[in-house]
């Protein structure tokens, strides 16, 4: 039995330890905003923060995360009005929109190591996130007023 | 949303097929789709309103607004833009509006959301289903007041009657509408000037931007039924290769999984048929891959085990170095060339690349009482209800299918071949069932963009500038995915090949076949990529050769300004499917977004220094007119940077400048990708990429940093945004990369020539 904490809820996991988070999120819990997108760690659409640090959960085991404490987008904030889903709509910068999730917890870690983040902080943190429509300018001066940084 | 029982009462008073005769302008497919009973509606669509003079717009008692969008959402903006169009000639208020996805039904007219064409097709039809309705108010209202309705005016959700004062709000207004069952003549209704819209041309922001910013939004992959079951297929590796041995043991013994299921082999041509294979069937995503992982599978590859690419680039080259057919010709190149004057001739080859939308292809569907509903991310629903139906041997009225939002389509999603994987499970399951498809699989059974070899041969005049212009390519056809026959490409011509803007004394454009061995099909700007490549580059090669700068030599091109009637030439040119009345290559568009994007990005002023320069391309495609400037730097270790791009584009009237800005910008990306990286290979028939790692693609650091957007101000009929600023991204880069390193790249992605 693996006891996990979500977006604040205490739970416990009873199936394959080897079972990745993301699928236990989607399929098990219904918390489909962590998004499938390669399985390998390399596109960063499931991007959740596990113990506060933002964790590829396509590529983190059910058993590593024993203890642990997982937050997915739907738990980022209470009302969704953390001050990048807040900077996401002042840019409009979704396309499509499935890689956002991931990109927006992914800028949430970001932010928290690197308060006011230049150019290259967000280039070395956020290039594990592809957005295939290709919004990155408009993500890159979101996080920017976010972190309240001249874009 | 009230129930669609609940409404057909009052729906009954009303007569749809009255409305739908005067509606729609000649040419909307509309005009000739069956209605179909209320009872085929899906619940929740507009046809349940109380009042809905459209298919497209309904209004219920309470006011609320709803707007049908027929289309499919995959980034563009549309589930937007075009209701934002109807609420602007109802002048409704915008937070009123209720947006509701249609499902695939025949009613809406074309719902294939692509070629860049849901703005121009369906733009007329969206102001008349504004305009119709508020006519209808406005009658109402004044016969309830027992005045004249050329007093009354219908604005801002209420009709106002200004000498009385007396107001209306849209609900009980279209409650008394709904009674009337006069439809407007269509030359009785007024349209708004532009001086009056309120949304249309303003940036309307897109209206799930609460759900993608949160987690709520429902995508394809996010689709949930009770009961469901999921499943994860293997196929043969080979397109084509038929199963010989299955022992599916270990499968079965997985944890979770719950049975092994086969599928039939598809036959040529392979359209948009399941390909066939073994689906592993699970109780979870993750379970189902693990058992897939277990099969122990054996397959008769095929006549496609021959498909090598490198073999087919070689004999794509032999076929454009040879005379082929003419698809274009004016005046004689073949005597230009024989006077022994200075020729330039230069090869170009474009590979074949894959979509790889961020979200996979993904189905659910749900056989029951031979019927099929399905929930799948789909740019082509009624293609989906004709595959379904096909698949599982029902006709395609009994094949309900819901669009959720797509997760990135590309063109990969018209096909829905993943969702007659779904359906023909269920139906041997008798289960709901989810098919996901993993990155690698969205990868090895891609409908890939053709790759193409192009020939290009000028003679020149003491100028520089060419007396004979000669092109040739060859592509793998798109049709045969519709006809194992065909070797020939056919639309793939006017997507940038014959449509060359330039006036040229002697021109002849040639197409050579190309056997075809995979499923191909159409990614983002389709063959205008490859055709773009090979034309833009060589416009600039010609430009250094002849010691110009590339922009005025483009100009000097372009000619005197005129619309080139290719009907008249005796050339045949789709235009996109559009008449050439309607939307003639006009040479004074083009010289416009030149001159713009020159103006815009400094180009008079540029300073190249080593390793840092600027590169150029214009190209039209789905009638919209892009210009491109782009700026590189590369490094000492050939590292290449593009610090910034601007666009110049005339796309005719512009709904949403915003979501236009903001598909130029991704263009510019997407071009990035297919410029430095994109590359599919296959070996023996097999795929030899299968994720990020060897089929990469743009990320935050490698992309253009800033890409600005100008739009040139029309009232010109609209025309595409979604596809036009792919094609002259790569050329630009190119040609930028040549002006800082001297280095001509003639063969795509950059990444695979050494830059210093």
């Amino acid at each position: 039995m693996i006891d996990v904490k979500v977006n604040g809820s205490q739970r416990q996991f009873d199936g394959d330890p080897d079972m990745p988070l993301l699928w236990y999120l989607r399929d098990l819990l219904q918390y489909t905003g962590t998004k499938f997108g390669c399985g390998m760690g390399l596109c960063g659409s499931c991007t959740v923060h596990l113990n506060g640090a933002a964790t590829r959960s396509c590529v983190t085991s059910m058993k590593d995360v024993a203890g642990k404490e997982v937050v997915t987008i739907e738990g980022l904030s209470a009302n969704g009005d953390h001050p990048l889903q807040k900077a996401w709509r002042q840019f409009n910068v979704p396309q499509c929109g499935y890689c956002q999730a991931g990109q927006i917890m992914q800028a949430a870690a970001l932010l928290k190591e690197h308060p006011k983040p230049t150019d290259h902080d967000i280039d070395e943190v956020m290039q594990g996130n592809i957005c295939r429509c290709g919004t990155y300018q408009r993500i890159r001066a979101a996080i920017k007023t976010a972190a309240g940084v001249k874009a | 949303m009230t129930t669609t029982q609940n409404r057909v009462a009052i729906v009954s008073g009303v007569s749809r097929r009255g409305f739908l005769g005067t509606m729609f302008s000649a040419g909307a497919l509309v005009l000739s789709a069956p209605l179909l009973s209320t009872e085929a509606f899906g619940a929740g669509t507009v046809d349940s309103a109380a009042f809905h003079p459209s298919v497209y717009l309904g209004i219920e008692p309470d006011g609320t607004v709803i707007i049908v969008t027929h289309r499919s959402e995959m980034g563009t903006g549309i589930r937007t833009a075009l209701p934002s169009v109807a609420a602007d000639e109802l002048d409704a208020m915008w937070s009123r509006v209720k947006i509701q996805q249609a499902i695939g039904d025949k009613k809406y007219g074309n719902q294939n959301t692509d070629g860049s064409c849901s703005i121009r097709d369906f733009y007329e039809a969206f102001r008349e289903a504004g305009a119709t309705a508020r006519y209808m108010l406005e009658q109402a209202a004044a016969k309830q007041w027992g005045v004249d309705a050329s007093e009354c005016r219908a604005r801002n959700h209420e009709v106002v009657h200004a000498k009385s004062g007396r107001k209306l709000d849209y609900g009980p207004a279209a409650v008394l509408a709904a009674k009337e069952k006069t439809p407007p003549a269509k030359n009785l209704l007024r349209y708004k000037t532009p001086q009056e819209y309120r949304y249309i041309g303003k940036d309307v922001p897109i209206v799930d931007i609460e759900g993608i910013t949160t987690g709520r939004a429902v995508f394809g992959m996010d689709e949930h039924r009770p009961g469901m079951v999921f499943a994860s297929i293997e196929r043969s590796p080979v397109v084509g290769g038929t199963l010989k041995a299955l022992d599916d043991k270990d499968a079965r013994a997985v944890k979770g999984v719950q049975d092994v299921v086969t599928i039939d082999a598809a036959k040529p041509p392979y359209g948009f048929q399941a390909l066939g294979g073994v689906a592993v069937i699970a109780d979870n995503t993750w379970a189902a891959m693990q058992g897939r992982k277990k099969l122990k599978v054996q397959w008769t590859p095929g006549e496609h085990a021959i498909f090598t690419s490198d073999t087919a680039k070689k004999a794509m080259f032999e076929t454009v170095h040879g005379p082929q057919k003419v698809v274009r010709n004016i005046g004689n190149v073949d005597s230009e060339f024989g006077k022994d004057g200075k020729t330039f001739e230069a090869d170009y080859y474009v590979p074949m690349l894959s979509h790889v939308s961020m979200e996979p292809p993904v189905a659910v569907a749900e056989f029951r009482n031979g019927k099929v509903e399905c929930w799948c991310p789909t740019q082509n629903p009624q293609a989906v209800q004709d595959t379904v139906a096909q698949a599982v041997g029902i006709k395609p009225e009994d094949v309900t299918c819901n669009v959720s939002l797509l997760g990135g389509g590309f063109g990969r999603k018209s096909k829905p071949d993943y969702v007659a994987e779904a359906a023909i499970l269920s139906k041997k399951l008798s289960k709901p069932v989810k098919v996901v498809w993993s990155r690698e699989d969205d990868i090895h059974w891609d409908y890939f963009q053709a790759g193409g070899a192009m020939y290009m041969k000028a003679a020149l005049n003491g100028k520089g500038a060419p007396s004979a212009w000669l092109q040739r390519s060859a592509y793998p056809p798109i049709f045969y995915l519709f006809d194992p026959s065909v070797r020939q490409a056919s639309l793939e011509l006017g997507l940038g090949w014959v449509d060359l803007p330039f006036a040229l004394a002697n021109h002849r454009a040639e197409n050579g076949p190309v056997e075809p061995h995979v499923r191909y099909g159409w990614l983002r700007s389709v063959t205008n990529i490859a055709n773009a490549f090979a034309t833009c580059s060589f416009t600039d090669e010609l430009a250094h050769q002849a010691g110009r700068d590339p922009i005025e030599y483009y100009l000097e091109l372009l000619g005197p300004d005129r619309q080139i009637n290719f009907k008249k030439e005796g050339t045949e040119n789709s235009n996109y499917g559009r008449s050439e009345e309607d939307f003639p290559l006009d040479t004074a568009r083009y010289r416009r977004v030149v001159q713009l994007v020159a103006e815009k990005s400094g180009w008079a002023n540029r300073k190249p220094a080593k390793g840092r320069a600027w590169g150029f391309a214009a190209h039209r495609s789905f009638l919209t007119y892009v210009a491109a400037v782009v700026e590189v730097e590369v490094d000492d270790t050939g590292r290449v940077r593009i610090p910034r791009v601007d666009y110049a584009i005339d796309a005719g009237r512009v709904i949403n400048p915003d979501r236009v800005k903001n598909q130029f910008e991704g263009a510019a990306v997407f071009g990035t990708s297919i410029a430095m990286m994109g590359e599919v290979t296959a070996v023996d028939g097999r795929i030899q990429q299968s994720n990020f790692h060897n089929y990469p693609v743009a990320r935050i650091n490698e992309a253009p940093v800033i890409t600005n957007v100008h739009i040139v101000p029309s009232e010109a009929l609209p025309a595409g945004a979604g596809e036009p600023g792919v094609p002259p991204i790569a050329p630009a880069i190119c040609n930028a990369i040549f002006a800082a390193t001297g280095k001509r790249v003639r063969e795509l992605p950059i990444k695979k020539t050494k830059l210093v």
